[in-house]
């Protein structure tokens, strides 16, 4: 039993993380539209400029952390300029595949600089472990949770009480009325992607600093797509339930069935969900941008 | 903080002065007043098809002037010309004597410009109140790091905003009660009246209003006459009207354009326009020849 409840517990804090990575994408595929296939390629990136930034330029972690946030913020900035801002008014097959050929960029020019070693940046977090009884919480695990529960909660937040939050939910729904009123939909769509640039980058600072970072972290983006879609792509409530449930499975998967299950029974557990809810457990029934 | 000069009870600030360039803002009015909103030899085409062949006419200040024609006449290409959506060939839109030909369609919202949708353009999801507040989002400047850094400002604007837009919007179009519903839950007519109090919450200059009668029920009509008749009084804004409802056209306009094939074909007084021999040929034909 005590066994159940804590790969439970390190299932749903680890959610947490997947929350995070899935919220960068659901950002961008409500304020834009647009399916963003490089949301892991961005987190990767974001945590190699961490990395870079305290490994070989031997700076504090949290000035690291500060610069990475800024550069992925810049980058995000120049994508939106120059790829996705030309492709508006186009299928959003090209824009998708636009997204796809990002990551392929992103992926060769990180696997060129860095090679394809695991490395093990510094944790921004405390390491020291919690225990309940017999259950032991690794430090890095709750921090992650922590962070990024804390990120989540100001994000719904900001989409329900600020003018710049309601803003964006205006232009995502129509971007033409949107105009009409007064906003700058340009701006907002930078917006849009800065922030989800930001997200990854937090996420993919957390994920590198408590699991390793290697190339491979991109694929890490790939189990939030099973989360995403069981959310309903255009729920950012959804997608958070969906990530602590993939988590919870995830970890149930790999304590009871082998380490090597985590990475399939999650998608099982999506595919028979989906047969019954075809459009996700939270999201619109006509899958239309809310 | 000067009350006295606060547009429809604003509570006044330096803010509202960014909103409204003091250059068209009225000294002294307790309104910002309308503004004069005139199409100038305006030429669209789309690929072969000629929409608008050197339409011309002016919205006079404070007038509601009407727009009709019918259907293909080139009404909409004209809204969505002075909206900004359509850059036209030749021609100019002056707004307050300002030319705004190629000023972006959001900056026009914050020179005076505001607008309703012949298809509701409501933001499903959003309740009556969100909807009715996005329409002051132009004259709002916290944005988003200005609001981390200036919370308790932002804070203060965002009550102030909600206060005047409760105060005089809701409580004119006589919306109270729905205020905090999701707007796809309501019926139509009551669609379009928020509709028309997201485009007041905008304080608008120059009110554009796209068949705002349409589909609707005699009452329904009349309540909405009654309150674009209430916009130009109280409010002082200019309005134009593109509708089909020719009673309620003839009723409250004080100048009618009449649009056919693209072309202006007539204006002036409803009486002059209803008299016309073009316009009884090319949009009351039958009711003309019976007569």
């Amino acid at each position: 039993m005590s066994e159940f409840v804590e790969y439970s517990l390190l299932g749903l804090l680890s959610g947490g993380v997947i929350a995070l990575v899935a919220l960068s994408f659901v950002l961008i595929y409500k304020g834009t539209g647009v399916v963003n296939f490089a949301v892991g390629e961005v987190m990767m990136l974001g945590a190699y400029f961490y990395y870079a930034g305290t490994v070989t330029f031997g700076l504090a972690p949290w000035i690291a952390f500060a610069l990475s946030l800024g550069l992925i913020g810049l980058l995000a900035v120049a994508v939106e300029r120059s790829v996705l801002r030309p492709l508006s008014g186009q299928s959003a097959v090209a824009v998708l595949m636009a997204t796809i050929g990002m990551a392929s960029i992103i992926h060769g020019a990180v696997e060129a600089v860095w090679g394809g070693d695991t490395y093990s940046p510094p944790t921004l977090l405390p390491r020291t472990p919690l225990t309940f009884g017999e259950i032991l919480i690794p430090g890095t695990v709750l921090g992650n949770f922590v962070v990024a529960a804390v990120l989540i909660g100001a994000f719904l937040a900001f989409f329900r009480y600020t003018k710049t939050g309601i803003a964006l939910r205006a232009t995502a729904s129509d971007p033409v009325t949107a105009a009409v009123l007064g906003i700058n939909i340009n701006y907002s769509q930078r917006l849009t992607w800065v922030l989800s640039g930001l997200v990854g980058t937090v996420a993919g600072v957390l994920i590198a600093s408590s699991a390793g970072l290697s190339p491979l972290l991109a694929a890490a983006a790939l189990g939030v797509f099973a989360a995403i879609i069981l959310g309903g792509l255009d729920s950012i409530l959804g997608a958070i339930v969906a990530s602590l449930i993939i988590g919870w499975v995830e970890a149930l998967a790999a304590g009871y069935l082998g380490g090597k299950t985590r990475d399939v029974v999650p998608y099982i557990v999506v595919l028979a969900i989906l047969i019954v809810r075809p459009y996700g457990l939270f999201g619109t029934r006509t899958i239309e941008r809310l | 903080m000067r009350r006295g000069s606060a547009p429809m009870g604003y509570p006044d600030s330096h803010r509202m002065d960014i909103a409204t360039p003091a250059a068209v803002r009225p000294a002294g009015r307790a309104r910002p007043g309308g503004l004069a909103l005139s199409v100038e030899g305006v030429d669209l085409r789309f690929g072969g098809i000629h929409a608008l062949r050197e339409v011309s006419f002016a919205a006079a200040p404070g007038q509601i002037t009407a727009i009709i024609g019918p259907n293909g006449a080139g009404k909409t290409s004209v809204f969505n010309t002075i909206s900004g959506f359509y850059w036209p060939s030749a021609g100019l839109i002056r707004l307050g004597g300002e030319d705004i030909t190629r000023v972006p369609v959001h900056a026009r919202a914050a020179l005076g410009l505001a607008r309703t949708f012949q298809n509701i353009a409501l933001f499903g999801g959003l309740s009556v109140l969100e909807n009715i507040k996005l329409g002051g989002h132009h004259a709002m400047k916290a944005g988003v790091f200005s609001a981390l850094r200036y919370g308790r400002a932002a804070r203060e604007e965002e009550m102030a905003l909600r206060a005047a837009v409760e105060r005089d919007v809701i409580d004119f179009l006589e919306i109270d009660h729905i205020r905090h519903l999701p707007v796809d839950a309501l019926p139509y007519g009551l669609q379009k009246r928020v509709e028309l109090a997201r485009a007041l919450a905008m304080r608008p200059r120059v009110l554009m209003l796209d068949e705002p009668v349409a589909g609707m029920n005699r009452e329904e009509t009349e309540d909405m006459a009654r309150f674009i008749l209430d916009v130009q009084e109280e409010w002082g804004a200019t309005v134009l009207l593109v509708e089909h409802d020719m009673g309620m056209v003839m009723d409250i306009s004080s100048h009618v354009v009449v649009l056919n094939f693209g072309e202006v074909i007539a204006s002036g007084t409803p009486a002059e326009v209803r008299r016309h021999p073009q316009v009884i040929e090319a949009y009351l034909g039958t009711e003309g020849a019976a007569a």
